[in-house]
C-alpha cells in the first residue's frame, strides 16, 4: 500500500484513539473507539486480510460497540465531573507510559529485517476467506470448538450476573 | 511502500494510547474501553506479521486464525465485563473507579 | 567315651524340655525326670573324671572367616567344677524333692532347675568365649525363672528383674572384653589364646582394657562391688534354689571364668590390683553387712557374698587355682549352711528371722549337728575343709603384702564372728518363740542330702583329698605366721560372737550403716531416678522449645509472617494495579531486550 494513504489511514485512527480517551461523555468516548475501528479495518485490508477486516466491522463495530452503547445508555452516565486530581497518579501513570513509547522505538529502530517490503503475493483462486476458512477447520477444529463453548458461557454468565436479587 | 516497521510502530502506539487510558481515567467504562483498545492493537501486530510471512505465495494464515479467535473472545469478555460493570452499578450506583475498592486488606 | 560329656550336658537339657512340653500337669513326674538327669550327669562326671584331658569341637556356624565352635575342654579344672556342680546339684534336687512338696508350681521349678543345670555344665564345658558368653546368659535367665518362682509376690518379681538387670550391666562390660580379646586376636578358643594372648605385642593399656571388661562379667555374675546388690535380694527365691545358685555354683561360674582365662590378666599388673581391691573391698563390705542382718537366709547370702570376694582376691594375688580350691570347699559347706537353713524354715513354717528361732539342739538334731560342722568349716576351724581354702589365700596374701593379708585376716575374724552370732541366736538358747517352740526334723529326703554334705565339709581339705582334686596345689611346707594369725582370728572371732550373743533375746549391737547395708541400695534408687529426671527433662525441653516452639510454630509463623506482610499489597484501587503491572512490563522488556 502507498505510504501515503497508510499513513492516512493510521493517523486517522491513532487521533480517535486518542479522543476515546479524552472525551468526558462517555457516548463521545464509544463514538471515537467505533470509528478507530473503522480505521483498523482499512489498514486491514490493506495488509491483504480482506475476511478480518470485514469481521473487524462486524463483530466489532456493528455489535461491541453496540452493546457497549446500550450499556452506557442503560446506566445512564452522565459526563464524568472533575474530581480532585491526584498529581501523584498521573504522574506514575505518564512515566509508564513514555517508557513504553520508548520501548517500543528501541524496538522498531533495532528490528531491522523490518525494514523490507512486504513480498509479493500469488494467489491462487481460493481467496483469503477460504484460506481461513479451511485453517479453522482443518487445523484448529478443537479450539473452535472450545470458543464455541466460550461463547455460550459467556452468554449464560451475563444473564446470571444481571439476575435481581430474588425476592 | 508501508513496511513492517511502521505497521508494527502504529500498532505499538495504539497499545500504549490504550494503556494510557486504563492508567488515566477514572470512569470504569472508559477503562474497558481502553482496553479494547489494547486488545485491537495486538491484532493489527499479528496480521502485519501474518502478511510478512509469506509461504508458497501465501500469507500465513494461523496468524490471522488466530486474530479471528482474539475477536471472538473478545466479544465474549465484553459481554461478561458489561454485565458485571451493571452489577456493580446497581449495588453502588457510581462507575468511578475509586469507589470500587472494597477489595482491599 | 567322647560322648560322655555332650550326655553330661544334654540330660537336663532333655529334662527341661520334655517337663516344659510334656509333663506339666503331672508334678511327681516331672521331678523325678528331673532328678534321673541330674544323676545321668553326675554318674557321667564320675566317669569322665578318670578320663584323660581333652579338647573336642564341632563347627556350629562356618561364614569362612568367622567361625563359631562349640565345644568342650576337659582339664582339670573342669573335672572338678563338673562334681562339683552335679553333686552339689544332685543333692540339692533330691532336697527339693522334700523342700517343694507341697508347691504348686512343682513342674516349673524342676524345669528351671534342669535348665539351670544344662547352662551351668554348658559354662564349666566352654572351650570358647562364644559359648561361654551363651551359656553365661542362659544362667541369668535360669536366675530369673527361679527367683521369681513364686511370682505373685511382688518382691520375688522385684528381685528377679533386679537380679537379671544388674547382672546384665556386668555382661555388657563382658562382651566388650570379649569383642577386644576376638578383635586383637582373631580367635576366641581358650587353648588358642593362651599361648597367643602374650605373643600379640599389644600395648599394656590395651591388654588391662581388656582384662578388666572380662572382669566385668564376674564382677556382675559373682556379685562383686558395686554390682552386688542384686545377691541378697535373690533370697526370694526358695531356699534349694538359694543353696544350688546362689551359694555353690552359679556365683562361682565368674571365679571358675577368671580362672579359665587367668592368662589373660597374667601380664597386666594394673588389673590384678583392680581385682584384688574390689574383691577385699566386696568382701569386708559383705563381712560387716552380715553382723547386723536379722534374716537367716540374708546373713548366709552376705556370708556367701564374703567368701566370692575372697575368692576374687585371690585371682588378684595370681593364685587362681586357690581361688578354685575355695570355691571347691565353699560349695560344699555353704550349700550344707543353706540346706540347713531351708530345713529349719521348713520345719518353723517359713520363719525366717533369727530372732525368732531358737532351742534347735533336742529338736532338730540332724539339722543341729550338721549346720555346726557347716558353720566351723566356713569360720575356718582345723582341719576342717575351709580351714584349708582359707589358708591358701592367706598364705598368699601375707606374701603379696602385709595389707591385704591383714585385712583379709579381719575379715576372717568377723566371718567367725557373725556365723557364731548366727548359730547362738538361731539355734542354742531357749526356744524364742512360740513356733520355735513346736519345730520338729525335716523328713529324710531332706535330712540325707545334709549328712552327705556334711562328709566333704569335713574333709575335703585335707591333703589327700585335695590332691585328687587339684594335682597342682603344691604340698609346700604351709607358712607358720599365717597359720597363727588364721587360727587367732578364728578362736577370736568365735569367742566374741558367743560371749556377745548367747543366751541374748534381742540384739544387744545396732549399727544401722551395716545394717542397712551402707545403704548402697538407697544410691543406685537415687541415682537412676536422678538420671531418668534428666533426661526426661532434656526430653521435655526439646518436645516444648524445639519442635513445639521452633519447628511447628516457627514455620507457621513465619508463613504468617509473609502473609501479613502481602497483604498490604491489596489496596483496592484498580489502577494502583494496573501501574504495578505496566511498570513491571517496562522493566521485564528492558532486561530481556536490552540488559542481556
Amino acid at each position: 500500500m502507498p505510504a501515503a494513504l497508510f499513513w492516512t489511514f493510521a493517523s486517522f485512527m491513532l487521533f480517535f484513539g486518542v479522543m476515546v480517551i479524552i472525551h468526558r461523555s462517555p457516548v463521545s468516548s464509544a463514538l471515537s473507539l467505533v470509528v478507530c475501528f473503522l480505521g483498523l479495518a482499512a489498514l486491514y485490508i490493506s495488509l491483504d486480510a480482506f475476511f478480518l477486516g470485514v469481521i473487524q466491522i462486524l463483530v466489532y463495530a456493528g455489535a461491541v460497540m453496540v452493546l457497549f452503547l446500550f450499556i452506557i445508555m442503560l446506566l445512564d452516565l452522565k459526563a464524568e465531573q472533575r474530581r480532585r486530581f491526584n498529581l501523584i497518579a498521573m504522574f506514575g501513570g505518564v512515566i509508564v507510559i513514555v517508557l513504553f513509547v520508548k520501548v517500543l522505538l528501541d524496538v522498531c529502530y533495532g528490528f531491522q529485517s523490518g525494514n523490507a517490503v512486504f513480498p509479493a503475493l500469488h494467489s491462487a483462486g481460493h481467496g483469503d476467506t477460504w484460506e481461513v476458512g479451511m485453517a479453522l477447520f482443518q487445523q484448529y477444529k478443537l479450539p473452535l470448538q472450545m470458543i464455541g463453548a466460550l461463547v455460550v458461557v459467556a452468554t449464560v454468565g451475563a444473564v446470571l450476573l444481571s439476575k435481581r436479587e430474588l425476592k | 511502500m508501508a513496511t513492517l516497521n511502521d505497521y508494527l510502530l502504529v500498532s505499538g502506539l495504539l497499545f500504549t494510547i490504550g494503556f494510557a487510558g486504563v492508567l488515566l481515567r477514572r470512569n470504569i467504562l472508559i477503562i474497558f474501553m481502553a482496553l479494547e483498545l489494547m486488545l485491537n492493537a495486538a491484532n493489527l501486530s499479528l496480521v502485519g506479521f501474518s502478511r510478512f510471512h509469506v509461504r508458497a505465495g501465501l500469507p500465513d494464515y494461523n496468524a490471522q486464525v488466530l486474530v479471528f479467535f482474539i475477536i471472538t473472545v473478545a466479544a465474549a469478555e465484553v459481554a461478561v465485563g458489561l454485565a458485571v460493570i451493571v452489577a456493580l452499578f446497581r449495588a453502588k450506583q457510581t462507575t468511578h473507579i475509586e469507589d470500587l475498592n472494597s477489595l482491599k486488606f | 567315651m567322647n560322648s560322655a560329656p555332650w550326655i553330661i550336658l544334654f540330660a537336663p537339657l532333655f529334662a527341661a524340655a520334655a517337663i516344659a512340653i510334656a509333663t506339666q500337669p503331672f508334678k511327681k513326674v516331672s521331678s523325678y525326670i528331673s532328678v534321673a538327669a541330674v544323676a545321668i550327669s553326675f554318674v557321667f562326671s564320675l566317669v569322665v573324671f578318670g578320663s584323660p584331658d581333652q579338647d573336642v569341637s564341632v563347627t556350629w556356624i562356618d561364614l569362612g572367616s568367622f567361625q563359631v565352635r562349640f565345644g568342650y575342654m576337659l582339664d582339670s579344672f573342669s573335672k572338678t567344677m563338673l562334681f562339683i556342680v552335679t553333686g552339689v546339684g544332685l543333692l540339692i534336687h533330691v532336697y527339693s524333692l522334700g523342700y517343694m512338696q507341697e508347691d504348686r508350681g512343682r513342674s516349673r521349678y524342676f524345669a528351671g532347675l534342669s535348665l539351670f543345670m544344662f547352662s551351668m555344665l554348658g559354662i564349666v564345658l566352654a572351650n570358647n568365649f562364644i559359648m561361654m558368653f551363651i551359656f553365661w546368659e542362659l544362667v541369668g535367665v535360669s536366675s530369673y525363672i527361679l527367683i521369681g518362682h513364686w511370682f505373685d509376690r511382688p518382691s520375688a518379681a522385684d528381685a528377679a528383674n533386679k537380679a537379671f538387670i544388674v547382672n546384665r550391666i556386668g555382661d555388657f562390660g563382658f562382651m566388650l572384653g570379649i569383642l577386644m580379646v576376638w578383635s586383637a586376636s582373631g580367635t576366641v578358643m581358650f587353648d588358642e589364646l593362651s599361648s597367643k594372648w602374650t605373643t600379640l605385642g599389644l600395648g599394656a593399656g590395651y591388654t588391662t582394657i581388656a582384662a578388666l571388661m572380662i572382669f566385668c562379667g564376674a564382677v556382675g555374675k559373682s556379685a562383686q562391688f558395686p554390682l552386688h546388690v542384686w545377691l541378697p535380694d535373690a533370697m526370694e527365691g526358695p531356699t534349694p534354689v538359694s543353696a544350688l545358685i546362689h551359694a555353690a555354683t552359679m556365683v562361682a561360674a565368674g571365679v571358675y571364668m577368671l580362672a579359665r582365662v587367668f592368662f589373660l590378666f597374667a601380664g597386666s599388673g594394673t588389673a590384678l590390683m583392680v581385682v584384688l581391691w574390689i574383691g577385699l573391698i566386696t568382701s569386708l563390705l559383705a563381712a560387716l553387712m552380715a553382723t547386723q542382718q536379722d534374716d537367716i537366709k540374708r546373713i548366709l547370702a552376705y556370708s556367701t557374698l564374703s567368701q566370692l570376694g575372697l575368692m576374687v582376691s585371690a585371682i588378684g594375688l595370681g593364685v587362681p587355682v586357690a581361688a578354685l580350691f575355695h570355691l571347691f570347699t565353699h560349695a560344699f559347706f555353704k550349700a550344707l549352711l543353706f540346706l540347713g537353713a531351708g530345713s529349719v524354715i521348713h520345719s518353723l513354717h517359713n520363719e525366717q528371722n533369727i530372732w525368732q528361732m531358737g532351742g534347735l539342739q533336742k529338736k532338730m538334731p540332724i539339722t543341729f549337728w550338721t549346720f555346726l560342722i557347716g558353720t566351723l568349716a566356713l569360720a575356718g576351724c582345723p582341719p576342717l575343709a575351709g580351714f584349708w581354702s582359707k589358708d591358701g589365700i592367706v598364705a598368699a596374701a601375707f606374701e603379696f603384702n602385709a595389707a591385704s593379708g591383714l585385712v583379709i585376716s579381719v575379715i576372717n575374724f568377723f566371718t567367725a564372728f557373725y556365723m557364731a552370732r548366727l548359730f547362738c541366736v538361731a539355734f542354742l538358747g531357749a526356744p524364742r518363740s512360740e513356733i520355735a517352740g513346736h519345730a520338729h526334723e525335716s523328713p529324710p529326703v531332706m535330712a540325707a542330702p545334709l549328712l552327705i554334705l556334711a562328709i566333704p565339709s569335713l574333709i575335703a581339705g585335707l591333703p589327700v583329698v585335695s590332691h585328687i582334686f587339684f594335682p597342682e596345689v603344691e604340698s609346700s611346707e604351709p607358712s607358720i605366721p599365717a597359720i597363727a594369725v588364721s587360727l587367732a582370728v578364728f578362736v577370736g572371732g568365735t569367742l566374741a560372737g558367743f560371749a556377745l550373743y548367747r543366751g541374748k533375746s534381742s540384739d544387744p549391737l545396732d549399727i544401722p550403716l551395716f545394717e542397712n547395708r551402707f545403704y548402697i541400695d538407697q544410691f543406685y534408687a537415687s541415682l537412676v531416678k536422678w538420671t531418668q529426671d534428666a533426661l526426661a527433662g532434656i526430653a521435655s525441653f526439646v518436645d516444648r522449645w524445639v519442635i513445639d516452639g521452633g519447628i511447628v510454630r516457627g514455620l507457621g509463623g513465619t508463613t504468617w509472617g509473609f502473609g501479613f506482610a502481602l497483604r498490604f499489597l491489596q489496596i483496592g484501587n484498580l489502577q494502583a494495579y494496573a501501574f504495578l503491572f505496566g511498570f513491571g512490563v517496562v522493566l521485564l522488556l528492558y532486561l530481556i531486550l536490552f540488559a542481556s
